[in-house]
């Protein structure tokens, strides 16, 4: 138990010290890096508390994917020359306090709402997809995903799907004075226009033009 | 303090999903900077749902942190693609010169 707190204060200051960074580091890049420790803290304690599935997935999809999907486009956009001085323009100062008043009310609220939540006895007894604690996380995970959650699963594939396409339409830039390569004039040439039968005279030469 | 319980998750949650709205009203930078601040509330709801499904025996609460998981890294690539065509257009990606809505 002892060991428990340990790594749950362990790994939960590091992920909000390091969110706080997120928001606030000057520089952008050091922002998705701050991104990347919190989300792979955060997968610590989803590993510690016992989802390992997911914090593996999140290990995966997040740091693998998403948090390097910032960093290229971090990098691409160049957006280092736009130093930013936050806290220090007059616009900025306007939007602090009402940004940390919003803030808190939702923090203090979310608290509130933990606090007075009790444990009630028949909150247990509703739950229809007990864990077992016979097979293994990842296991039971895939029982419930493939047969209650089927139609939820399928429809996530599809929001992938869509949001593949779109990101793809709208980053979609067509280039002049790029060869491309066409079937359709490929398939419909005729021998005509490629091929033509000269009569060619003894000791001349034939001249072309193209 | 020692003994830890459902309500230190949700606390951790809590602060987590309070950094990242400061995140969205304080920042004056760019709008990627915008994007992790969602990435991040998105992360304090699955610490959420993880930690009740883990203290309640329910794995419900995990099959939808996969499914939060999914439409998290759908938004980031549709936001991103999106920023990137707008600076292709427009050259800048700070949040104060982004006024063409004129919101």
């Amino acid at each position: 138990m002892i060991a428990h707190a340990i790594f749950f204060y362990t790994f939960s200051i590091i992920a909000v010290v390091s969110a706080i960074m997120v928001t606030a580091s000057k520089n952008t890049v050091h922002s998705v890096f701050f991104l990347i420790l919190d989300f792979i803290s955060i997968s610590c304690l989803f590993i510690m508390i016992g989802a390992e599935f997911l914090g593996m997935i999140m290990l995966i999809v997040y740091v693998g994917a998403v948090a390097v999907l910032f960093l290229f486009v971090v990098m691409m956009l160049n957006v280092a020359q736009q130093k930013n001085q936050w806290f220090a323009g007059q616009q900025s100062s306007k939007h602090i306090p009402v940004g940390l008043i919003i803030s808190t009310l939702i923090f203090v609220e979310v608290i509130i709402v933990i606090g007075g939540w009790k444990y009630k006895p028949e909150i247990f007894d509703i739950n229809n997809s007990i864990a077992q604690t016979s097979i293994s996380n990842t296991h039971s995970l895939g029982q419930i995903l493939y047969t209650d959650y089927i139609h939820v699963f399928q429809i996530s594939g599809m929001i992938l799907l869509v949001a593949m396409v779109g990101a793809i339409v709208l980053t979609f830039r067509e280039r002049s004075g790029v060869k491309r390569q066409s079937y359709i004039k490929q398939i419909s040439r005729e021998r005509a226009e490629g091929v033509e039968v000269l009569e060619v005279e003894s000791n001349k030469g034939v001249k072309l033009d193209d | 303090m020692i003994d830890i319980g459902l309500g230190h998750y949700l606390t951790l949650g809590a602060v987590i999903f309070s950094i990242g709205v400061i995140g969205i009203f304080l920042n004056r930078k760019n709008i990627i900077v915008i994007l992790m601040s969602i990435e991040l509330i998105l992360l304090a709801v699955n610490v959420n749902l993880v930690a009740f499904s883990i203290y309640l025996g329910d794995l419900a609460g995990q099959v939808f942190t996969l499914f939060i998981l999914t439409v998290a890294a759908a938004e980031a690539a549709i936001g991103l693609a999106i920023i990137v065509v707008y600076f292709r257009n427009s050259g800048t990606i700070r949040v104060e010169e982004i006024d063409k809505l004129k919101g």
